[in-house]
This record gives C-alpha cells, structure tokens and sequence, in this order.
C-alpha cells in the first residue's frame, strides 16, 4: 500500500463519517518499504491538486519524514526538482508494509498486513 | 482490440473467474463512444484520475482500464485502487493490476509530441515534461466493504460488476475473524463451506439481485468527486431501465460548496445512460453497463 493511499481513506464506522477527526487516519507502528520507480515530474505535478494537504502534511509528520513544505506547492515551487523528488518518494515509493491505521474520532485500528489494510468490521460496528 | 490482462495467477476457488460481465465491462470502456467520453471528462492536463474498482475479485477490470489508459483516457498518470471483501481478492488484483502495468506501458510512447526545440527541463509549463516512459500506478488494494473506506469525492472513475444474480437473501458481510485462518488445520468439508461461503459473495444479490448494487449506488453522491463518474453492472432481472430513471431523479450532493471563504452553490443533475449491454433477447438486453455522473445545469 502506497502512502498516498492514506489522503483517499477515511474510518468505515457509519457513526465517524460526519466527525472531523476520522481524517485523516493515523499510522501506527508501520514497517515501511522502499520501491524505487522511474521519477515522473509530470505525474508528480498532476496528483499535487488532487491531494489533501493537511492530511500529507500530518502524515509526513507522524512517520517522521523530512518536514514537506507547508503550502501546496504551486507555480515556481513546482519546478523545484528536489520538493517534486521528495514528494514522489513519499507519495509513489514508499510502502506500507506491516502496521495499523487508527480512527482519531472511535479510535478504531485497522491492521495492514503484507501491505493490505483490513478496514472490515467487527460484528458490533457493522 | 486493446489486450485482455493476464489472470494465471489468480486462485479462482474463492474469486470470481472472468466470464461474459466481466468481458463487457472491457469491451464497454474501450468502446468509441466510452472512449471518446472519458478522454473528454478528463482531459490532460487536469489532475489525474483516481480510479476505483469495487469488489475487484481478479482485478481484471480494473487492470484492463489502468494498463490501457493512454488509449482509454488518453493519459497514463492515474492512481489505482481497489477493494474487496475477500483478501485473497486483494492480493491477486494487486498483482493483475501490477503486472498488466509491467506488460502494457513499457514501450508505451505518450501521444503528445514532446519535441518542442524551446522546452527547457525547468519550463513552466508540464506539458513540456511529457514523459514517455510515463506510467501508471497501483496505490493499494484495501479490504473493504463496498467504498466504506474511502472519504467523501476522493474517487474520479468508480467500475462495479456487482454481484447482482437475485437470491432468498444476501449472505452475511464478513469479518475481520473470517479471515484470520487457522486454514491449515480445517477440514475439507470445512475448507469446502468456507470457499462456497466466500464465492456467494461474488454473484448473491438477494432480493431482484439488488441489494448490494442500492447500497453502492446510494454511496456514489458521497464517494465520486464532482467530475467522477461510476460504471455499474446490471443484468435484465435487475430492471436496469427502471434503475435507470431512478438515478436520474437523485437530489443528493447537488449542492456542492466550494472551497475555502467563497461559498458557491451549483445547481446540477445526475445523468445515467446505458454505455453498453450484450445478449439481446426478445428486445431486452442480459446484461447492460450504467455510466452514472453529474452534470452541471
């Protein structure tokens, strides 16, 4: 599972989809891989507007990447050729493997395994 | 005719094999007038697609649209991603989804000509990067029931071939449990009910065989982005021209706000059409796709 899977994911649980705080969800103990793949400027400047930043942003932070810049890159700062490397390490090369994503609002987790998040739901929250 | 992905790899014990629907599905999105649509919605240089299939089973579907997307969406850079109750399903639509990738766009050259003596490596403009070894994506396959797991207009091009055969009733959804196995130590006639179990998933609708499709279809305002548009499945005992109408009439996620401190209201509509179907008989089609979006007004 590619990290930028996690900017499109939000908690199953019925009851945390109107709460703010079931997004983004936040990784626990996850074991990252590395796949290099040929470097795309142009695919990297294509995804930046469909991204939720602030979800990136936080991300980014928690697995303790490099800080990524706090605006959106746009205009100039997309020609900057090591923000667009970054970013296409963080977003298409690095993937989570092993680990949990948890609900901030229910606090649910859901276990990733061999890089497959499980997002079913106990009996009880369905 | 755009190339079929590789499925030998796929375990069909538990996963749907490929059969009539499912090649309908691909003779319907490369069709001309899919085609013609879809390189219209989403035109480079717009941002690039999210695609989604749901319950992806083989991952053929989706596979055969991302491989073939230069043709199809006369763009490569999308973003795949794919769900299914089954996590055996997962893995196998990662690995289809990858390796038609591997098998298709290797020696893709973009149709845009990048010979443009004045574009400088900095240049302002992306179109002048035009990448030629430019190649698609799959971000993850997630374990999911139905787009649950997906947040609100995160999703562009949405593929379900729902299982839609009407049956007494729907089996029960499964659990995390259901698949934290202890295979090794369960008998064959255990073994037998659990394949039997996880493969009624794949084609029991319940009642008309629409259960399952009227939940998808009643997430599709929360879960498409406003440009995003979804491909449903339906087969004749379905009433797919009913179905149709009743899209047509949806009020839902019309009103969308814009981003930010300018709020603005946008009056639109849903349209459905009927993209594709095969089988004709006695006037009614067997099975027929539904290309389902919005429209501003």
């Amino acid at each position: 599972m590619k990290l930028l899977t996690a900017n499109f994911l939000t908690c199953a649980v019925k009851g945390c989809k109107a709460a703010a705080s079931s997004y983004p969800l936040h990784f626990k103990d996850a074991e990252l891989e590395l796949q290099e793949i040929d470097f795309q400027p142009e695919f990297i400047h294509n995804i930046i507007p469909r991204i939720d930043w602030e979800g990136l942003r936080v991300m980014a932070n928690e697995l303790g990447f490099p800080k990524i810049p706090d605006l959106k890159p746009e205009g100039d700062a997309l020609n900057d050729e090591q923000t667009m490397r970054d970013l296409h390490r963080l977003l298409l090369e690095t993937h989570v493997v092993e680990g949990r994503l948890c609900c901030g609002n229910c606090g649910h987790e859901y276990m990733i395994k061999e890089g497959i998040a499980n997002f079913l739901l106990p009996s009880h929250l369905v | 005719m755009l190339p079929t992905p590789c499925t030998a790899h796929v375990p069909f014990d538990t996963i749907y094999e490929p059969a009539e629907d499912s090649y309908l599905f691909l003779d319907t999105l490369s069709s001309a007038s899919e085609t013609t649509w879809l390189i219209q919605q989403f035109a480079a240089p717009s941002p690039s697609p999210t695609i989604l299939e749901v319950g992806s089973g083989s991952g053929v579907v989706l596979a055969f649209l991302v491989a073939n997307s230069p043709t199809i969406l006369g763009r490569a850079d999308v973003l795949s991603l794919a769900t299914d109750l089954n996590r055996t399903a997962c893995l196998a639509t990662r690995e289809t989804v990858a390796k038609a990738i591997a098998a298709q766009q290797q020696t893709t050259t973009t149709t845009r000509p990048s010979t443009n003596p004045d574009a400088a490596p900095a240049s302002h403009s992306p179109s002048t990067h035009a990448n030629p070894s430019m190649k698609s994506t799959h971000l993850a396959s997630v374990q999911s029931n139905l787009a649950a797991s997906f947040k609100p207009g995160s999703i562009d091009i949405l593929l379900f071939n729902p299982p839609y055969v009407p049956t007494e009733a729907v089996p029960r959804a499964p659990t995390a449990a259901d698949f934290e196995t202890g295979d090794a130590a369960a008998t064959r006639s255990e073994q037998f009910e659990r394949e039997s179990y996880l493969l009624s998933l794949t084609y029991a609708g319940g009642k008309d065989g629409m259960e399952i499709t009227d939940r998808l279809l009643a997430d599709l305002p929360r879960v498409l982005s406003p440009r995003g548009v979804g491909y449903v499945l339906l087969c004749a005992q379905n009433r797919p021209r009913e179905v149709v109408e009743r899209i047509r009439g949806w009020t839902e996620g019309l009103d969308e706000e814009g981003e930010g401190s300018r709020r603005r209201r946008r009056r639109g509509r849903w349209c459905a059409e009927m993209a594709g179907f095969s089988g004709t008989k006695a006037g009614w089609e067997k099975l027929v796709i539904v290309r389902v979006w919005r429209e501003d007004l």
